[in-house]
């Protein structure tokens, strides 16, 4: 890093030079980027912006609003990452530069530091906060009173964004994943005992996938912990440059669970699984945390990994029909966390399911954390050419292991064609099983 | 007078008359756009140009080359940026213009073999549109998901194929080429005979930019094989594997494909790619056959046939299409992958006669103990196209100035052996020092005559491949 600019710079001055340096510009990223593809500008690719943070590193550059402004346009899909064999830690890269984004204040609007406010820092940083909002939420919705506020047109006092963005507000559960789970469940004989994680998003609005995939565990010989009121993992935050707030959440999710007693710690959310394998690095500094958060990262799997590596018992029992299904790929499944068949052996294990492969499976559907939310324009575009795939496959699911791909999907597809998580089939399958 | 960056601000004369050629919203000039654009795919090179043009069409490309010229402004073209030698590397004063948005395949004639596309179109998207219709097209460099049959043709890219289908110039019928005073030329026909003229189209083919802009290029196809074969074969000496591809050529055979890793870049692929190289072998070779199912069956079985003769460790099958072209794909990331070693990789292309192939990369192993470095080599065994490939860290100036000797070693070695210095990624800035060892007679000034007799003014690309000026080197 040039000295002159170790005094302005926080994030970017703790990041190694080589992490930038790994980047050759050997171009093999561009057609993988989804942003690169719609303008075919170098800025918006990944050898682009790498280019930008190694300028600003260098003291060329400042960190301006443009290039606040494009850190925020890419999706951090991390379909880059598969596609560079030069093995670019690009995850990094990105957090550490959005984090100097936020630091320099570029972007700054008093409306978005209220609202990052709001929900990185209240919201997403109390489970019990949230789930007052989830509540006040579902009583919106299940009262009738969302129809009566649509047809009343007050909508309409609302700034545009948000007027768009009320239709597409994800359908809160009557009951969140504490309602659901035990704090320890076992069934049978146990092999394993794991962790749960419930998640943010998670347990507000598929409470039931929660359920699910503690039945499929129990199912599998794993004695199920499940810790009450756990919270967001933090990658909300570090994906969206407040690194800080990231280390405590990873710290209080650390807490939450007795790690020594456990054989692993299981989500079924691809985007906290992504972020949450690499605690060891968000808490390395920290003397008191970072040999528990080393052990962590050994302990997290996802579901459908946890459900390979182990053998999972297979289904028996033909449905009364048979149903054809197609795999959207999460992007911080395949490229964060190079988990791509396992999910497919779920599904393929499944009687009179048939898997049907979707065209540009780990394209990303647009839905990247909040960036439907921060850059609807090229969200939408994404999603109509995920919606087109799917459509073209002719499947009658839908299945991907995300909760912001599943609603990302499900608001772009409609009612007629369901989606649903892999494990959610699985255990449909070892239900049906039982009742026959 | 050299112009600057402020002479193209928004709203400035410069740049509304580029706007008004090439649409507002296509001239870049705030620095957050420029600096993407100092580099394209070689190693520690970069230069700031005074703005990027991405004009839609070849009128617009003619527009602006015409306005340059009457301003005396330098013109470097680019295509996706993925060149090995600097050629499309800003030069200081200059715009870029980035030809990404000429990207249309105007027609493909089943009748005639041939395809016309715009220059942006991506090799890639050449040959997939080709095969619906039965046809091939064979060049397939290393880029070939990302770069663009433009590039292709001003660097007369190759590829893998090279041994038995050629490289780029070899399907180059046509050309569309806006001259630098900004008139318009096309050079060739659909004919396969064709000798009114000179052949000017090759004139323009693996010019580097430097006599014109490539905007449309009509290529010739052939018939799509119908069957391939993919074999890998590890040996535990360079020596024992070049030994197992001359019998295969002094056989009859000619594969498609005959490449080689050495142990380091086969290390380095096999962690990206995951495809199952044997990481202990001193050397593997990936070889493909194609054509007729019954022959190329047979040349299969012969080639294992002749691997295991001349010594081989193992040789194996590719189980299916898509084993195939994993290996191949694996293959073709072998440059970036070595990256993972160091932060700097410069990659080299000398070219020997095939029958010296094993000397060269004996050559190469004693450099890298010579001056202390890291070298991997790997390249084209079929056609002697060598790609050693220095590991190394720019900011580190005493190791450069090492890699700058071996280069130097290499590239005399290479010319002794009566190779040549660049085989497929051209001269542009990284090689020009070294082009009068091999132009060593009246060739290197017949070089300087012919760009003064197309670009007088010495405005596109002015610098790659040979200085402009002789008193400067």
């Amino acid at each position: 890093m040039a000295e002159n600019k170790l005094t302005t710079l926080k994030y970017m001055a703790d990041l190694d030079y080589s992490v930038v340096q790994q980047c050759m510009h050997c171009g093999m990223c561009l057609p993988s980027c989804p942003t690169y593809l719609e303008t075919k500008r170098e800025r918006n690719s990944p050898r682009g912006r790498i280019a930008l943070m190694r300028s600003i590193a260098d003291g060329d550059l400042e960190v301006t609003k443009e290039f606040g402004d494009e850190m925020y346009y890419c999706l951090g899909c991390l379909a880059c990452t598969t596609a560079c064999p030069a093995g670019v830690n690009y995850p990094k890269l990105f957090e550490y530069a959005r984090a100097e984004v936020e630091h320099q204040d570029v972007l700054f609007q008093p409306e978005r530091r209220f609202w990052r406010w709001l929900t990185l820092r209240q919201l997403f940083a109390s489970q019990a906060k949230l789930r007052v909002v989830g509540k006040l939420l579902w009583l919106y919705q299940a009262s009738g009173l969302c129809r009566l506020v649509r047809a009343s047109g007050i909508l309409k006092i609302l700034p545009k964004n948000l007027r768009e963005l009320e239709p597409t507000t994800p359908t809160v559960r009557s009951k969140f994943s504490d309602d659901l789970i035990e704090e320890n469940e076992s069934g049978g004989s146990t092999r394993y005992k794991v962790g749960m994680l419930t998640g943010c998003v998670q347990d507000l609005v598929f409470s039931d996938v929660n359920r699910d995939t503690v039945d499929v565990l129990l199912e599998n010989g794993c004695e199920v912990v499940t810790p009450r009121s756990q919270g967001c993992c933090g990658s909300l935050h570090a994906h969206n440059g407040d690194l800080e707030q990231a280390k405590v959440q990873a710290r209080h999710l650390i807490d939450t669970f007795d790690l020594d007693s456990l054989d692993a710690v299981i989500t079924n959310a691809a985007g906290c699984g992504s972020h949450l394998k690499h605690f060891g690095g968000i808490l390395a500094d920290d003397e008191e945390y970072s040999e528990k958060a080393k052990k962590w990262d050994r302990l997290a799997k996802d579901i459908s990994e946890w459900l390979v590596e182990i053998g999972f018992r297979k289904p028996d029992g033909q449905p009364e029909e048979e149903e054809t299904i197609t795999y959207h790929e999460a992007c911080h499944l395949c490229h964060g966390q190079g988990i791509s068949k396992q999910p497919r052996e779920v599904l393929c294990s499944i009687p009179g399911l048939k898997l049907v492969e979707l065209e540009n499976a780990t394209h990303c559907c647009g839905s990247a954390g909040v960036y439907n939310i921060t850059q609807p324009e090229q969200a939408g575009k994404l999603q109509v050419e995920k919606v087109e795939s799917i459509q073209r496959t002719g499947a009658d699911r839908v299945a991907t292991a995300n909760p912001g791909c599943h609603l990302q999907i499900q608001n772009g597809i409609g009612a007629e064609k369901p989606v649903s998580h892999p494990v959610s089939l699985l255990a449909a399958a070892y239900r049906r099983e039982k009742a026959k | 007078m050299t112009l600057n960056r402020n002479d193209f601000t928004p709203g400035s004369p410069l740049h509304k008359e580029l706007a008004e050629l090439a649409g507002e919203e296509n001239v870049l000039t705030a620095p957050e756009d420029l600096i993407p654009y100092g580099f394209d795919g070689t190693a520690a090179m970069k230069q700031k140009a005074i703005c990027v043009v991405l004009p839609t069409s070849s009128k617009a490309v003619a527009g602006v080359v015409a306005f340059a010229a009457s301003r005396n402004i330098p013109v470097v073209t680019r295509g996706s940026g993925t060149g090995l030698s600097g050629g499309s590397i800003p030069v200081e004063g200059g715009i870029v213009l980035c030809l990404v948005n000429l990207n249309q395949i105007i027609e493909v004639d089943p009748a005639n073999l041939t395809m016309l596309c715009e220059c942006g179109v991506i090799t890639k998207a050449i040959d997939d549109a080709a095969a619906p219709h039965g046809l091939f097209y064979p060049p397939d460099p290393g880029s070939m998901k990302i770069s663009t049959i433009g590039g292709n043709v001003a660097n007369n890219s190759g590829g893998l194929r090279g041994l038995k289908y050629g490289v780029t110039r070899d399907y180059v019928m046509g050309l569309e080429v806006v001259l630098p005073n900004g008139e318009v030329a096309w050079l060739g026909s659909k004919c396969v005979k064709d000798v009114a003229g000179y052949s000017l189209k090759d004139l323009f083919v693996g010019s580097e930019g430097t006599l014109g802009i490539i905007t449309k290029v009509l290529l010739k196809l052939v018939p799509r094989p119908k069957a391939r074969r993919t074999l890998l074969a590890s040996f535990d000496s360079m020596s024992a594997a070049a030994g197992t591809v001359s019998a295969i050529i002094e056989n009859k055979i000619i594969p498609c494909t005959l490449e080689f890793l050495d142990k380091k870049t086969c290390a380095c692929v096999e962690d990206y790619a995951q495809v199952g190289l044997p990481t202990e072998a001193e050397a593997v070779v990936l070889m493909e056959t194609d054509g007729h199912p019954a022959v190329v069956e047979e040349e299969a079985e012969a080639m294992a046939e002749i691997a295991k003769e001349k010594g081989a460790i193992s040789v194996e099958q590719a189980t299916d299409e898509a084993h195939a072209t994993r290996l191949a794909t694996a293959r073709r990331s072998a440059f970036s992958a070595l990256a993972r070693i160091r932060p700097t990789t410069i990659l080299e292309d000398v070219t020997v006669p095939r029958s010296r192939l094993v000397e060269i990369v004996e050559y190469v192993e004693e450099v890298a103990k010579k001056h202390n470095l890291d070298i991997a080599t790997f390249g084209h065994f079929g056609d002697g196209n060598v790609h050693p490939t220095i590991l190394t860290d720019e900011t580190d100036h005493e190791e450069m100035e090492r890699v700058e000797m071996a280069l130097s070693d290499i590239f005399d070695k290479t010319i002794e052996l009566e190779g040549t210095i660049t085989g497929e990624h051209g001269v542009g800035l990284a090689k020009k020092p070294f082009l009068p060892r091999q132009f060593s007679d009246a060739s290197y000034p017949l070089l300087r005559q012919v760009k003064s007799a197309i670009d007088p003014a010495g405005l596109l690309n002015p610098g790659k491949i040979f200085e402009l000026d002789g008193e400067s080197e």
